[in-house]
């Protein structure tokens, strides 16, 4: 392997553990601090890539339909926290299993009524579509890069906001006791809603900035839910540091495990999962 | 009558009603029978973690697909193999992976032990799905049913659809009865008791954690058994067997008939592949059922939020009913 | 005065930097009823965590009829001899009463893994459970629900259970807590009666309760023992006055 490629498999591996992050750290806040295992979180991020690939056919423009995803996707989160997960806060996570095990079924055949069940293209905004040549017959696609920025900003974003906010403050709160913030008269209720929206709303964007380069296709959510589950044990529940530094490692480890040891591949990321287990019950920055 | 009168005659009915069917169900019946019998067993066995030891594990579809694999890997290819032989070999395949993982995935709680048994399950995937040991996505045909010989005599001849009807009945009824027996044991009680206050029990003396791999072991043995039968019956294998989907089937299955009860996930198993049936037939719902799982997910989502405790728990609330009833009339 | 049944030495607990429980020695004797006393967060519930097992001491000797036990898991503590109360009532809620001392007793017994026999058939293990209830005067109420059960009658459940072990070392977390004056009286006259045969280690924030039933107290302030003797001793001691007077604690001595 030479250092060319090296540096490409480096850089996708970054970028697929961004990516990862993106879905990871909604699935991440929502156990952490709603303490709701939220199977369907899969099926936003293939909601938001079907969402991309028809709003763009709409529009002419990715840009134009993640500007008219986004809000799309944070009020469908608020109503499905309004309408069902809250009803399930106080019961056995058994039943929270089962409900948004029924979830992903119902998007799923949503999806086929609105949008049949052909996989799609969507294009790259030619402004991003060009690639920087690294060596004579190797070269990066920007549009990756402007993935891994883009990521990277929602990520600086996200840690602002959990550490200098208010609300960040509130949530940290809220994460550790319950009673304490309802006893200060903050509405946790509306805090929830916001929380559950908000990570509905990370899944969905993943999904549309990924769709130029995954395509959409049906039970797409499936892979990237399982995939994200793991770097949330490795991260340690409601960690969001845990799930930056898990899904580096899983998107590293896949990228290159693909590469070098292809029967392995799809193995990796759980043999990773099991050391890190035995090694740390809790997860790397979980709370024992 | 007494309540253990009473479900002492309704297990009884239950099991002539269901010696019967072959007699009058047409072949395509039989054998739709056949598979939720199956289906019962891999869900009592499961209920037995869920119900019984509070363990709610994501990734029971290991097992049932483990077995079938052992099945169909050990076998040889162009012989049937010998039950007596494979279906042991089978379980025991399943009970070592069960200990083995129990091992790891007993020290979590919680939603760590919902997601580490789902990613376990979803290893086992990926090594027969990714890797040419289980033939890849394709999976292995299993050519030649096995046999079930004394000497030189066929107890049964399993490609014979009633013959094979009639051994999945008699391993439910026996799982159902073992697993009776064994939770009305001190062992029994003692899951129980891990159930509901694991840490009293701790502080009162029990090892809980050997209790807990214990039942996991079962569990997984047992799970072996229905995909053993699966394997049987379908006469293939592939990675589809132990995907999430069908972990998540199972857990539909137990909470639908009613956890830590029996015949609950009995009458789940029936139930859903009854209304998968139902959901699916074009003659009766027409261009709709194309999207089945429409209605089996909206299906689950009601029943998450206002059936928790199952068609079980529907059962025992008309028991309660009848009972007092009873008492009433005894009573002037 | 014979070998103490229980004893520690400098028994330590930090928990990331905050010592909860430092440098405790004590020691605990069949036929005495040991209180420890002191203000909330002087340390008392965790020290019984270190006894139990349900926390890891930091540093320190434990040692149990002359056997080292500190780091032991609870459940191996409890089958040596070591019954526990928990502060937070602590119960089987949706099984009866019988059902509850049943399976404490149920961990005393080598039946405890028969997976075949039916649970009820064993007749030693109904015995000590029946004894159990007897003890702690719960007979009458044999069949309820725990859950259906009022809170003092659930705190003597908890002494049931632990009784149904057969422990000869008993650790009670506030066996009073929120109970009437009634019910008060009837546990104390149990602690009485118990500690005849037992070793009781007792947590009590009711100072009537504990002057009319200790045969020694320590005072415990910052997870520190700052006194520790014979009940008069204890009252007359000039560290005990001048802890209390100058923490404007709320204890009574």
């Amino acid at each position: 392997m030479d250092f060319a490629f090296f540096l490409i498999q480096l850089l996708n591996g970054l970028q697929y553990g961004l990516l990862l992050f993106l879905v990871a750290s909604g699935l991440t806040l929502i156990f952490g601090i709603m303490g709701i295992i939220n199977l369907a979180h899969g099926s936003f991020y293939m909601l938001g890539a079907y969402l991309a690939w028809s709003l763009a056919s709409l529009t002419g423009s990715l840009a134009a339909a993640i500007a008219l995803g986004i809000p799309l996707t944070v009020l469908f989160g608020m109503a499905l926290e309004w309408l069902l997960v809250r009803r399930l806060y106080d019961r056995d996570h058994l039943f929270q299993v089962l409900l948004t095990y029924g979830l992903i079924l119902v998007f799923e055949e949503i999806r086929s009524i609105l949008w049949g069940d052909d996989m799609h293209g969507v294009p790259v905004p030619a402004l991003l579509n060009a690639s920087i040549p690294l060596t004579d017959n190797l070269s990066y696609p920007v549009y990756r890069l402007f993935i891994s920025g883009v990521c990277l900003l929602l990520a600086y974003g996200l840690y602002l906001l959990i550490k200098k906010t208010r609300l960040g403050m509130m949530i940290r709160a809220g994460a550790s006791n319950r009673d304490m913030v309802q006893s200060l008269g903050i509405n946790i209720k509306f805090i929830y809603t916001l929380v559950f929206a908000v990570g509905v709303a990370l899944a969905g964007f993943a999904g549309m900035i990924n769709a130029p380069l995954s395509s959409v296709f049906p039970n797409m959510g499936g892979h990237v839910l399982i995939i994200c589950f793991v770097v949330v044990v490795i991260g340690g529940i409601g960690s969001v540091k845990g799930a930056m530094a898990a899904s580096l490692m899983i998107g590293l480890a896949d990228t290159f495990g693909q590469v070098l040891v292809p029967e392995m591949a799809g193995m990796i990321v759980y043999l990773l999962m099991a050391v890190v287990l035995i090694w740390r019950p809790a997860g790397l920055f979980g709370r024992a | 009558m007494t309540a253990s009168r009473r479900s002492l005659a309704l297990f009884l009915v239950a099991s002539l009603l269901l010696a019967l069917f072959p007699g009058v169900g047409g072949t395509f019946y039989v054998q739709l029978l056949t598979n939720v019998m199956i289906l019962a067993i891999f869900a009592m066995s499961l209920d037995l973690l869920i119900g019984y030891t509070g363990l709610v594990s994501f990734g029971h579809a290991a097992y049932f697909g483990l077995a079938g694999y052992v099945l169909a890997l050990l076998g040889p290819q162009y012989e049937a193999a010998s039950l007596w032989w494979s279906l042991p070999a089978a379980m025991g395949v399943c009970a070592l992976f069960a200990l083995l993982t129990g091992l790891l995935v007993l020290r979590t709680k919680g939603i760590f032990f919902i997601m580490v048994t789902l990613a376990f399950a979803q290893m086992l995937f990926f090594v027969f799905h990714d890797t040419k040991l289980g033939g890849g996505s394709d999976g292995i045909y299993i050519y030649n049913k096995p046999t079930l010989l004394i000497g030189d005599f066929a107890l049964a001849n399993l490609d014979n659809i009633a013959h094979f009807y009639y051994l999945v009945l008699l391993l439910m009824l026996c799982v159902y009865l073992l697993l009776r027996r064994i939770l009305g044991s001190t062992f029994g009680r003692a899951l129980v008791g891990i159930k509901v206050n694991e840490h009293r029990m701790q502080a009162l003396g029990f090892p809980v954690f050997r209790y807990k791999l214990a039942s996991y072991v079962l569990a997984g043995a047992l799970g072996g058994l229905a995909g053993y039968l699966a394997a049987v019956q379908f006469g293939f294998v592939n990675p589809e067997i132990l995907s999430w989907h069908k972990s998540g089937q199972v857990i539909v299955m137990v909470i639908l008939g009613g956890m830590g009860t029996l015949y609950g996930p009995v009458l789940g198993a029936f139930a859903f592949v009854l209304l998968q049936e139902a959901f699916s037939n074009q003659a009766w719902i027409g261009e709709w059922a194309k999207h089945w799982q429409l209605g089996m997910g909206v299906f689950i989502v009601l029943v998450a939020m206002y059936l928790p405790q199952g068609l079980a728990g529907l059962l025992q609330r008309f028991g309660r009913k009848a009972e007092a009833k009873e008492e009433r009339e005894e009573q002037p | 005065m014979s070998a103490p049944i229980l004893r520690t030495q400098e028994l330590t607990k930090r928990f990331s930097g905050l010592v909860a429980v430092s440098k405790v020695s004590l020691e605990l004797h069949v036929g005495e009823v040991h209180a420890i006393i002191g203000p909330n967060g002087a340390g008392k519930s965790t020290l019984t965590n270190l006894l139990s097992g349900d926390l890891p001491p930091t540093s320190g000797v434990v040692q149990f009829e002359g056997r080292d036990i500190a780091g032991f898991k609870s459940d191996r503590i409890s089958r040596l001899g070591v019954g526990r109360s928990y502060q937070k009532t602590n119960i089987f809620l949706p099984f009866t009463v019988f059902e509850n001392c049943r399976l404490a007793a149920q961990s005393r017994t080598p039946h405890a893994w028969r997976v075949w026999s039916g649970a009820g058939r064993f007749g030693d293990i109904n015995r000590l459970a029946e004894e159990a209830m007897e003890a702690a005067g719960l007979a009458h109420r044999r069949d309820r629900v725990a859950a259906t059960l009022s809170h003092g009658e659930q705190r003597q459940l908890e002494i049931a259970m632990c009784l149904a072990t057969q422990p000869r070392l008993l650790l009670l977390d506030e066996p009073l807590a929120g109970m009437g004056p009634h019910e008060s009286l009837r546990m104390v006259e149990l602690i009485k009666t118990l500690s005849a045969q037992h070793a009781i280690m007792l947590i009590e924030h009711d100072m009537d309760a504990v002057f009319a039933v200790a045969h020694r107290l320590t005072v415990m302030v910052n997870g520190e023992v700052i006194e520790s003797g014979t009940p008069e001793a204890v009252r007359g001691s000039p560290v005990v006055q001048l802890a209390y007077l100058g923490g404007g604690d709320n204890l009574h001595v």
